[in-house]
């Protein structure tokens, strides 16, 4: 099952490739990883989407524990919690097409970003499987590039992850 | 007052009360050299290759209890610790490994000498350092030797480029520290302790499995306590050797691969099993799918990644095995029951049934030297007293299964990571903190050729180490494999060019004994006990082709053992 993990690390050299090499080390999968310094300074929030049978969960959250540089962490997939990924994509818009994939990232609610005489790049965020259904609905066709950022994820209600 | 790096470092030492620095000197710590040589509380002790420098410190940190220190320079030096940094991680055994670095303006330009220590060390460290600013030096060695002492106990890399060692900054050094992101101390949960007694209470074929976790924690009287209280057999991991009394009645070998057939087989159809300090690793559990059928498990473990890892259990107590060993104590005490007697009684004969299969007997009128012969006679001689480190194969299980050790922290030997060289300069260790007991390096003609160098440091140090080479011209663990799974092709053997060890031991200024009849042994043995102005070095030429027995293949169940 897939699982989104957040967790505050220390905001230190070394800290991210620690994360890093205990998943390659053990053999745990990531599907994407985002991190980058939280309001403090010296913490770091990093969002971890990865999967698993319960016990490799439950080892992958022993085995983050363990890491010195990890100061908290939490299963987002436990609870309720809004998950969000930001992507980039250019798209092939000739003149015939532009009509038709405008329509498509209105109902995605994206929004294009920057346009060519054969091109429009689309900003959209979502949950991840919002941004694989706008991919697929496009088309292999029209896609030039893309580039995601991973998920980040925050709990729902008065659960938090702070210190 | 300001102080250098190098002093600073030197200064942590003191307020940490360390005794000895095992090293190497290179250009990146020359500046620490030069501090240590102003001074006289801490003594350095040179080895002659930076892998036996740890295993060295490594076999201090064992026996004493106290975090062992390495001091090595960087690049070649930072790599050739790696194995014993590896080592002590594997057992969990509290090292503080300090690396010289390239100075800060030459690290990530391939300079001389230079790699990356805190990347290659990473996977094999508790938590490691880069101290970039010699401001935070003093506080990174409390750190240091905080994280490697506490929870679940590991070594630490300290990597010090060299002009940190050189700049200036005001001594301050932490009495106490703490840090928001490592607490080693986990709140107990008690009331899983009386689920624990419920479960002992009720056993009718109860196991008690004890690993390191109980000579880590020094919690071998505890154990007894426990044990005794209970009145349940009890069984050790090669890392728990010594925390229950080996000729205690109730101690029925060691487990695992080349454990006993009664602790092996009492694994296997127990119905209650507490796990302590123990972490169910592939050499005790053999093939997990087999392991323990019908047992509920109680485990204790400090570390909570070791709960459920490689075998789920049922009854999870996360802390100090001392703690929860006491909180069992005191439950069952309130409790004032008992185990039901006559099921006990029942069990126990089952156990002594297979106890006497006497699954250790061997050839005791071979006109060869059996190696189990040595050790027992080992045994005899030192009175159980000796401490014992050994190297890693047959020698290794030999040792384990006929030495009787019946105190905790005696038997030191690469468990885990299983590394060959170890037991040398791992007795050089021993034998400093201890300088006026017996140490002995139990060990065969291809591990210690792996770290024979370190005869010359015994040497310059007059450290009366007594080798027990078990010679039997083979990799014999190796050996015994290719005999039982690859039909005798004995791949890779070197019986031709082996070198006189008697004529070695002597050339770096030991005492060297040549044994080669079963009637020798004991009296070469005696003799050795008797020189302690050098090491003496015992070449035993055992029989060639004797085996480890009981053995569970790869694979295999514990009930699924062959037998000699």
């Amino acid at each position: 099952m897939r699982h989104i993990i957040s967790i505050l690390l220390e905001n230190e050299s070394g800290a991210l490739s620690r994360v890093a090499g205990l998943f390659s080390a053990r053999g745990y999968n990531i599907e994407s990883l985002a991190v980058a310094p939280t309001d403090d300074p010296s913490l770091s929030r990093m969002t971890i989407v990865t999967s698993g049978t319960e016990e490799i969960i439950e080892q992958i959250v022993k085995q983050l524990n363990k890491l010195i540089d990890v100061v908290k962490l939490a299963d987002m997939t436990e609870g309720a919690h809004i998950e969000r990924e930001l992507m980039l994509i250019k798209l092939r818009a000739e003149a015939e097409q532009r009509e038709e994939i405008k329509r498509l990232v209105d109902i995605f609610r994206g929004r294009v970003v920057d346009v060519t005489t054969e091109t429009y790049t689309v900003e959209l965020t979502g949950d991840s499987d919002k941004l694989d259904a706008f991919i697929n609905a496009i088309g292999k066709m029209q896609i030039i590039e893309v580039v995601r950022s991973g998920s980040i994820g925050i709990a729902r209600n008065g659960n938090s992850l702070v210190l | 007052m300001e102080l250098t790096g190098a002093e600073i470092f030197v200064e942590a030492l003191k307020r940490e009360k360390v005794e000895y620095v095992f090293g190497y000197p290179g250009g990146a710590v020359l500046h620490i050299y030069d501090a240590l040589y102003k001074q006289e509380d801490v003594q350095h002790i040179m080895v002659r290759h930076e892998q036996a420098a740890t295993h060295a410190a490594d076999g201090y940190a064992r026996a004493s209890g106290k975090p062992g220190v390495v001091l090595v320079t960087s690049g070649p030096g930072a790599t050739n610790a790696v194995t014993g940094i590896a080592t002590a991680y594997m057992d969990s055994i509290p090292l503080v490994v300090i690396t010289g670095q390239v100075p800060t303006n030459l690290i990530g330009v391939d300079a001389f000498q230079e790699v990356d220590a805190v990347g290659i060390t990473r996977p094999c460290v508790k938590h490691n350092f880069l101290v970039k600013d010699v401001k935070d030096l003093a506080l990174t060695m409390k750190k240091a030797f905080y994280v490697a002492t506490t929870g679940r106990p590991g070594p630490v890399v300290v990597d010090i480029p060299k002009d940190v060692t050189a700049n200036k900054a005001e001594f301050d050094y932490p009495e106490t520290i703490s840090m928001r992101s490592y607490s080693p101390v986990v709140p107990v949960d008690l009331s899983l302790v009386e689920t624990a007694v419920d479960y002992l209470l009720q056993a009718k074929r109860p196991m008690i499995y004890a690993g390191g976790g109980v000579i880590l924690d020094n919690a071998a009287e505890e154990l007894i306590e426990l044990t005794r209280l209970l009145g349940f057999p009890v069984t050790h991991t090669l890392m728990g050797l010594g925390g229950y009394p080996a000729t205690d009645d109730k101690f029925i070998g060691m487990l695992g691969m080349h454990g006993t057939y009664e602790a092996n087989l009492g694994m296997h159809n127990c119905d209650v099993l507490l796990a302590v300090g123990a972490r169910f690793d592939d050499r005790v559990t053999g093939n997990v799918d087999k392991f323990c059928p019908t047992a509920k498990i109680v485990h204790i473990d400090v570390d909570p990644s070791s709960i459920s890892k490689n075998v789920k259990v049922d009854v999870a107590l996360i802390g100090h095995v001392s703690v929860f060993l006491r909180e069992l104590i005191k439950g069952l005490k309130a409790r004032k029951q008992k185990p039901d007697p006559e099921a006990l009684a029942e069990w126990w004969k089952q156990i002594n049934e297979w106890r006497s299969m006497d699954c250790l007997k061997y050839d005791r009128d071979s006109e060869r030297i059996k190696p189990q012969y040595v050790l027992e006679t080992l045994y005899r001689i030192t009175q159980g007293e000796a401490f014992v480190t050994s190297d890693v194969g047959q020698h290794q299980m030999w040792a384990a299964q006929f030495y009787k050790f019946n105190k905790p922290r005696r038997w030191i030997n690469s468990g885990g990571l299983g590394t060959m060289g170890f037991g040398l300069p791992a007795a050089m260790g021993v034998q400093l903190a201890y300088p006026n007991d017996t140490v002995v390096c139990v060990t065969g003609e291809g591990s210690i050729q792996m770290c024979i160098q370190e005869l010359s440091t015994i040497k310059q140090y007059g450290l009366p180490i007594k080798v027990v080479n078990l010679n039997n011209g083979y990799l014999g663990m190796v050996r015994q494999w290719q005999e039982f799974f690859y039909q005798r092709r004995y791949a890779m053997s070197y019986m031709e060019s082996l070198p006189d060890f008697v004529k070695l031991a002597e050339s770096y200024g030991h005492a060297g004994i040549l044994v080669t009849k079963p009637d020798e042994v004991e009296a070469a043995l005696q003799e050795a006990m008797e020189i302690n102005d050098r090491a003496v070095f015992l070449n035993f030429i055992t029989d060639p082709e004797e085996n480890v027995y009981p053995m569970i293949p790869a694979g295999g169940g514990q009930n699924e053992m062959i037998l000699v």
